[in-house]
């Protein structure tokens, strides 16, 4: 859950702060929080003293911003040109399948979501995922099916411990 | 290299003494700097240097493990020598790269240098003096006493053809140390503007050298410039546009990762050409390492005195604000993107007024491309004429382009206007992987379009791209072979423009998405279709080309305006794809599943009732170790079976 002191501590170095410095504030808080919440939203509007609405409006604008907790492990695929011709379409249907939940959705134990991204920039390795910031090139279903299935496990047995 | 030794002196000969004292000493400890700037150039070596590329594309191949290898290497064996972590030279279908340079020993490239074979490849050279020849990527031309049995890495096919301007020290040259760069003339083209000429002389060499803007409208540059110089401001911005939101575009981020500085200095120039003080960098959030690379570039400059107040006693002041974009395609668009960086959706505006006039906070602005910022430094330090040498008529210089896709040899390729794009696609990038036959080439992104085999043979340069109904664009090129549906490719397109589309005007909102559902409903299978959802499909494919129309003509934006080009060029050249996805219910390349009709090998099927049980629809029929049978009426063509079976039996058509 978002602690008001995180967004505080955001909000403390854009003291004075106007209009324009709206999109790297939400950046910093979800930085710090993993997305963007309800109570950090007001708060935000009312230190820039724009309406609530404006600051939804901004936020649900761009790709980038969540409302929901990302998982413990975040999956990005990308979905760029080369990566559809190279696959990239059942590569994200596996990973939907072998998780059970849509592009954009975190699972129930929070340890996995998915995103949808439009190019992460390496398309001469494509079709390319990254798992909390970590690349992996030419990916097949097959061998982001075993990714997952790792995670799981190491997962599963720390629990375990 | 003899000609930077020249470029140092040859851009600060003009400039007055004491700034030329005050720069020389700040990076080379005095006016000295002849064996200082070679030592930076890393031309005499004391000890080796291993370089490894480590942008964000050699990460993802496994640079880092190459780095944990080398450096595991150099502490076993006792070495002296030193780690670069560098950007990409370009070669992406060889990454990881790694480079070792001897002192007085030219510099060698390997490809494929991962970690497990990094140690070897390590040892071919430290102790056999013989670098494993089935790694070597090649050696450079200058740095030392050449190799023997080496090939050159200038006459590597993926090279030769090349000519790097942009990206002339991109992995090549540390990007974090400010001293190598101005070692290799960095900086001296700026200091020579800022002193020797005047703001409206600077745009004259600019529009002398026939520079157009690089991020896909291919508008002069020089002239962007004169137009906000000659607006009346108390302050004016320059805006460099690194929100690289082309799916299938990569340059601006390897520019940024691996020649920082360059792209900075090209700013820096632009912003005292038109009079601004402030400069702002819109860059994508999704490339952590260019922000940061730029981040260090920009407080180093700083502590250089090359950025801030009164710049070497020129008088002339300029502060770089690095904006992060927040992932909306449309953001390439620069009324959208100054919309951005006021903290407001990121929605264009109507034009005119143009930036030019009235801009970012309502003051004049330039905006411009990495890339066109990557050119003006050697515009200046050359001379207008050398760049104008270069190229074609209407379209000077060079370009890069993002090689992916199906074809052999991907990465980033720098050629000059003019070139073909055979030479690009067959030459530089070794033809179509796997021995499958060429279809077309995708270029410009979603706003471009496709190229078909009959025109391969055309001239890469602004005008000619757009009588085949493609254009430049930012410089995605992605290559597509017999497997790849065209149909497929239109819709994937639509798609993303669907989603991208930011929604202020009616014809971009809606209709790219009535467009998409019109391709979606002819690459559907048609298995219990209702009479009306037929109709329905027939008189969208009837309107199709219409609505292409009209939103090019009504909507607001750039975005909008080139929402049906992936259309449009699909359907102009490849209209038989769309036939047979309509009449004959029949995908020619096989890459739209729901199309294919499935069925089971009786004989290859040994009845273990796996497909049966996955089977979302129960379109399976049959008793177990008896031969299964798939319903076509219920099939909804799925391909989970074929997932799923382990003898092979499930085949689709």
């Amino acid at each position: 859950m978002s602690s008001p002191s995180k967004v505080d501590k955001v909000l403390e170095r854009h003291s004075f702060a106007k209009r324009d410095k709206l999109i790297p504030i939400l950046q910093e808080v979800q930085a710090e929080d993993g997305y963007i919440s309800k109570a950090a939203a007001l708060r935000v509007a009312k230190h820039l003293n724009i309406p609530a609405s404006k600051v939804y409006g901004v936020a649900t604008f761009y790709n980038q911003f969540r409302f929901k907790p990302v998982g413990k492990h975040h999956i990005l695929i990308c979905r760029g040109t080369a990566c559809h011709v190279k696959g990239s379409a059942g590569v994200l249907k596996m990973c939907e399948e072998v998780l059970g939940i849509t592009a954009g959705d975190t699972t129930r134990d929070g340890l996995f979501s998915i995103e949808v991204v439009a190019c992460i920039g390496a398309c001469g390795l494509a079709p390319v995922v990254s798992i909390n910031g970590e690349f992996h090139a030419k990916i097949t279903p097959d061998k982001l099916r075993k990714l997952v299935e790792d995670i799981r496990k190491t997962e599963n047995s720390n629990a375990a411990k | 290299m003899p000609q930077n030794n020249d470029s140092i002196g040859r851009n600060l000969a003009g400039i007055p003494a004491s700034a030329r004292k005050a720069f020389l000493t700040r990076a080379f400890g005095s006016e000295e700097y002849a064996a200082g700037a070679a030592g930076l150039r890393r031309e005499t070596l004391s000890r080796a240097v291993i370089y490894v590329g480590t942008g964000t594309c050699g990460l993802a191949a496994g640079a880092a493990k190459t780095l944990e290898a080398v450096r595991n290497y150099i502490k076993a064996n006792d070495l002296q020598a030193d780690v670069l972590e560098v950007g990409c030279i370009g070669y992406c279908a060889a990454e990881p790269l790694m480079d070792v340079q001897l002192p007085g020993q030219a510099r060698v490239g390997f490809q494929r240098a991962t970690g497990d074979v990094a140690p070897a490849l390590l040892a071919s050279v430290f102790k056999d003096k013989a670098p494993a020849r089935e790694y070597v990527l090649g050696q450079f031309e200058d740095g030392g006493k050449k190799w023997a049995k080496v090939p050159l890495l200038s006459e590597h096919p993926f090279f030769a053809k090349q000519l790097r301007f942009v990206l002339k020290h991109v992995g090549i040259v540390d990007p974090n140390s400010i001293r190598e760069h101005i070692a290799r003339g960095g900086y001296g083209a700026f200091l020579k503007v800022i002193h020797t000429m005047t703001p409206a002389q600077a745009c004259d060499a600019v529009e002398a050298s026939g520079l157009r803007g690089r991020g896909g409208g291919g508008f002069p540059t020089g002239k962007k410039w004169k137009i906000a110089l000659s607006s009346d401001a108390d302050q004016k911005y320059i805006i460099c546009n690194a929100d690289e939101g082309d799916p299938g575009a990569f340059m601006d981020r390897s520019a940024i990762e691996g020649d920082p500085h360059r792209i900075l200095e090209g700013i820096a120039i632009g912003a005292y050409a038109i009079h601004a003080s402030k400069a702002y960098v819109y860059i994508r959030a999704e490339y952590p390492l260019a922000i940061k690379n730029l981040k260090k570039a920009i407080s180093d400059a700083k502590a250089f005195g090359l950025l801030g107040e009164n710049i070497y006693g020129s008088g002339f002041d300029l502060d770089v604000i690095i904006k992060m974009g927040a992932g909306a395609f449309v953001c390439g668009e620069e009324t959208a993107l100054m919309n951005s960086i006021e903290g407001r959706r990121g929605m264009p505006r109507p034009r005119p007024p143009y930036p030019a006039v009235r801009g970012l906070f309502g003051k004049p602005t330039v905006i411009n491309n990495v890339e066109t910022f990557g050119n003006v430094s050697e515009i200046i330090s050359q001379g207008p004429a050398a760049f104008a040498a270069i190229g074609t008529k209407g379209s000077k210089g060079t370009k890069v382009f993002a090689l992916s896709g199906k074809v052999n040899r991907t990465g980033l390729v720098e050629i000059p206007m003019g070139t073909s794009l055979k030479e690009i696609v067959f030459d530089i990038g070794g033809g179509i992987e796997n021995g499958l036959a060429f279809k077309a080439v995708q270029i410009g992104g979603p706003s471009g379009g496709c190229i078909p085999m009959s025109h391969i043979d055309i001239q890469v340069d602004y005008e000619s791209l757009k009588t085949v109904g493609a254009m430049m664009g930012s410089g995605g090129l992605v290559v597509m072979d017999e497997k790849t549906c065209m149909v497929d490719v239109a819709k994937f397109f639509m798609d993303f423009i669907k989603r991208e589309s930011c929604g202020k005007c009616i014809p971009c909102r809606e209709g790219t998405l009535r467009m998409l559902e019109i391709l979606k409903a002819i690459t559907r299978h048609r298995r219990g279709e209702k009479d009306a959802d037929a109709l329905a499909r027939f008189s969208g494919i009837m309107n199709l080309e219409d609505l292409s129309q009209v939103i090019r003509e009504t909507s607001l934006c750039g975005l909008g305006q080139t929402a049906p080009n992936p259309v449009l060029s699909t359907l102009r050249w490849f209209r038989d794809e769309y036939e047979a996805h309509i009449f004959e219910r029949k995908c020619p390349a096989g890459a739209c599943t729901e199309m294919l009709e499935f069925t089971i090998d009786a004989d290859k099927c040994k009845g273990c009732t796996l497909c049966m049980k996955g089977c979302p629809t129960q379109a399976i029929v049959g008793k177990p170790k008896v031969p299964h049978y798939i319903i076509s009426e219920k099939c909804i063509s799925c391909g989970s079976c074929r997932t799923v079976c382990k003898f092979k039996a499930v085949s689709a058509a």
